[in-house]
């Protein structure tokens, strides 16, 4: 089974819910249990899960060269270019691609016939793994600083899931491309949210696209304890499970704020957490 | 004044209390226009209340599809798609809409002509008014890409609306990450103010987006938001931070008015406007406005 973990946006407590959900599933469930975070952009759950790393694999693509010398400006490949990468102006012999624009689909050294389109590796992430406890693990994706492709690191991070494993998402937050990625790949979608208003517009979005996708879904509500009657106006109106709410305290704040596993500090968030877990597993059998 | 001066709000992750930041300055400046570059999730309209004049709709994107009838099932394209976006499924050649990049490259190499390419305008960009001003917000259909190339039109939009009204200033509320859109947004821009908390992921966040917009020459100045949680933590940043030369434009408690504001759908400054934390955000306010007279003299 695969669980997302999502958000519509950042900041909710996405990361410390599926940090603290894999630790727990970790230490008190019998299952082999994998941790992915697919927040490519900005990967935060090393902060909170210390593993011993074991391998590592560079995220690569294809960026094509184009050499002058060979080039006859048939312009072909311009203009078969979907993305907008090929600058090229004939009257003074130029013709470049533009890195950052280009996604290495192929199609220019596909449609060219003169040979001279050559393509070379350029690496934009990364995927490590590490060991946790005996027989868990934990894998992260992170995408280089100043490259846009982050739907392609997504991609690969969330190939190496092991098929036989209960598998945790961390996915990116919001609702474009990079998050269908990650959800449409998952059996079950958690989405985290809090009860101001910025949280409930968030959700709703998140709750379209998964409805959109035809995920199963439950909520849990963070920084809960404030009074914002309609987040659970909604919650109820959708008929979405509500799986847990997590209080908010200063001390909780603090204790995330120096990265330490809440719920292995407090036993009131250690049931919550373990109540949820058992919630995703009664609305879909493993 | 001649081109208005584009500040661009952005915090690495979001949830850092971004939007209610910009908000709070929405209120404290003039001759401004704002936008909510946020494309995933435009949130700071839930506090300005804009009303729409217009709308338009923006391409966001392309996806291939097979005429069934047409394949022979060669399968050339799935040897071809980089994307792995094409698989076989009871005999028969699918595109996953999801993972496929809309290329074209299969449409361009089928033999039969049986791929055929579509182009969405999913993606919309809304004008409206609202009383600090103008807005220009976009909103990104959902599982659409290209939100860069949305931000930039915003952005776009943004100055031809400024230049209209003789705009002083145009503030944006960025987009979260450091990937295409947040890009997009400080391309070209005058200054950016980053976001943070004091939490370990927050100072992360703040340095992988201090060196994506190290590749700018657009200078960042950075607030610490509910800087009070962890004191000892939000005393390291502003130390870090100061010895790599990069200046705090000011720290701001954490305070539960903020929420308390938002859910009457005002600005902290509206919502309590001889409070402490309105003091703390006009001190930011001048303190940039002299930023701003400052680079423009020197250039
Ligand atoms: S590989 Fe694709 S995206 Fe890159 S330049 Fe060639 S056609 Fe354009
Ligand atoms: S298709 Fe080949 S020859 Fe034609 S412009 Fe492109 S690189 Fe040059
Ligand atoms: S290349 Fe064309 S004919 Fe061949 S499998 Fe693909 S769609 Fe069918
Ligand atoms: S358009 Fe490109 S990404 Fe989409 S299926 Fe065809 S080759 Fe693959």
């Amino acid at each position: 089974m695969k669980i997302a973990i999502t958000s519509g946006k950042g900041g909710t407590g996405k990361t410390t819910l599926s940090t603290g959900l894999f630790h727990i599933l970790t230490k008190y469930f019998n299952y082999n249990v994998q941790l992915l975070d697919c927040d490519v952009e900005e990967p935060d759950c090393h902060i909170f899960i210390h593993g011993q790393k074991s391998a590592s694999y560079p995220v690569s693509i294809s960026i094509p060269r184009i050499n002058p010398e060979l080039c006859t400006y048939c312009g072909r490949c311009k203009d078969i270019c979907a993305f907008h990468a090929i600058v090229m102006l004939p009257a003074v012999g130029f013709i470049e691609v533009v890195e950052d624009m280009c996604h290495g689909c192929g199609a220019c050294s596909y449609v060219c016939r003169d040979q001279a389109v050559v393509e070379q590796n350029s690496m934009i992430g990364s995927i490590t793994h590490y060991d946790y406890y005996a027989k868990d693990e934990f894998i992260e994706g992170r995408m280089n600083v100043g490259v846009s492709l982050q739907t392609r690191v997504i991609r690969e991070t969330i190939d190496h899931a092991n098929q036989k494993s209960l598998v945790l998402y961390d996915s990116p937050p919001g609702t474009s491309c990079p998050v269908v990625a990650v959800v449409s790949k998952a059996d079950y979608v958690v989405m985290v949210t809090e009860p101001t208003p910025f949280g409930l517009y968030d959700l709703k979005l998140m709750t379209e696209t998964v409805k959109q996708l035809g995920k199963k879904c439950g909520i849990v509500v963070n920084k809960a304890g404030l009074e914002y009657e309609p987040l659970y106006d909604y919650i109820r109106d959708q008929e979405i499970t509500l799986l847990g709410e997590i209080p908010f305290k200063k001390e909780y704040a603090r204790a995330y704020s120096k990265g330490e596993i809440l719920p292995e500090k407090d036993d009131r968030l250690k049931k919550i957490y373990i109540n949820i877990i058992k919630s995703i597993m009664n609305g879909k059998a493993v | 004044m001649g081109k208005p001066f584009e500040i661009v709000v952005l915090s690495g992750k979001g949830g850092t209390g971004k939007t209610s930041i910009t908000a709070a300055f929405a209120a404290l400046t003039e001759k401004t226009v704002f936008t909510d570059c946020d494309v995933d999730a435009a949130d700071l309209q839930l506090v300005l209340s804009p009303e729409v004049y217009k709308s338009e709709s923006f391409t966001s994107g392309a996806k291939a599809s097979i005429e069934r009838e047409k394949c022979t099932g060669c399968g050339l394209c799935m040897e071809l798609c980089r994307f792995d976006a094409i698989s076989v499924k009871k005999e028969e050649f699918i595109i996953d809409e999801y993972a496929c990049e809309g290329c074209g490259l299969c449409a361009e190499a089928c033999p039969e002509k049986a791929i055929g390419i579509e182009k969405f305008e999913n993606n919309r960009i809304f004008f409206a008014n609202c009383r600090f001003g103008p807005v220009i917000y976009g909103k990104l259909g959902i599982a659409e890409e290209n939100s860069g190339r949305l931000v930039s039109q915003i952005r776009q939009y943004a100055k031809e609306t400024a230049d209209t009204i003789n705009a002083e200033y145009i503030i944006t509320d960025g987009p979260p990450g450091i990937g295409c859109p947040a890009i997009s947004s400080v391309t070209g821009s005058d200054l950016v103010i980053a976001v943070t908390e004091p939490t370990l992921s927050g100072w992360h966040d703040l340095n992988r987006l201090i060196e994506m917009t190290g590749r700018f020459r657009t200078p960042v100045y950075v607030i610490i938001n509910k800087y009070d949680l962890n004191e000892d933590m939000s005393y390291t940043i502003e130390n870090r931070l100061k010895s790599e030369g990069i200046q705090i434009l000011g720290k701001i408690p954490y305070d539960e008015s903020m929420i308390y504001a938002l859910i009457e759908g005002k600005t902290i400054c509206e919502f309590m406007p001889d409070g402490l934390l309105t003091r703390e955000f006009e001190k930011m306010w001048n303190n940039l406005i002299s930023i701003v007279y400052e680079q423009e003299s020197i250039a």
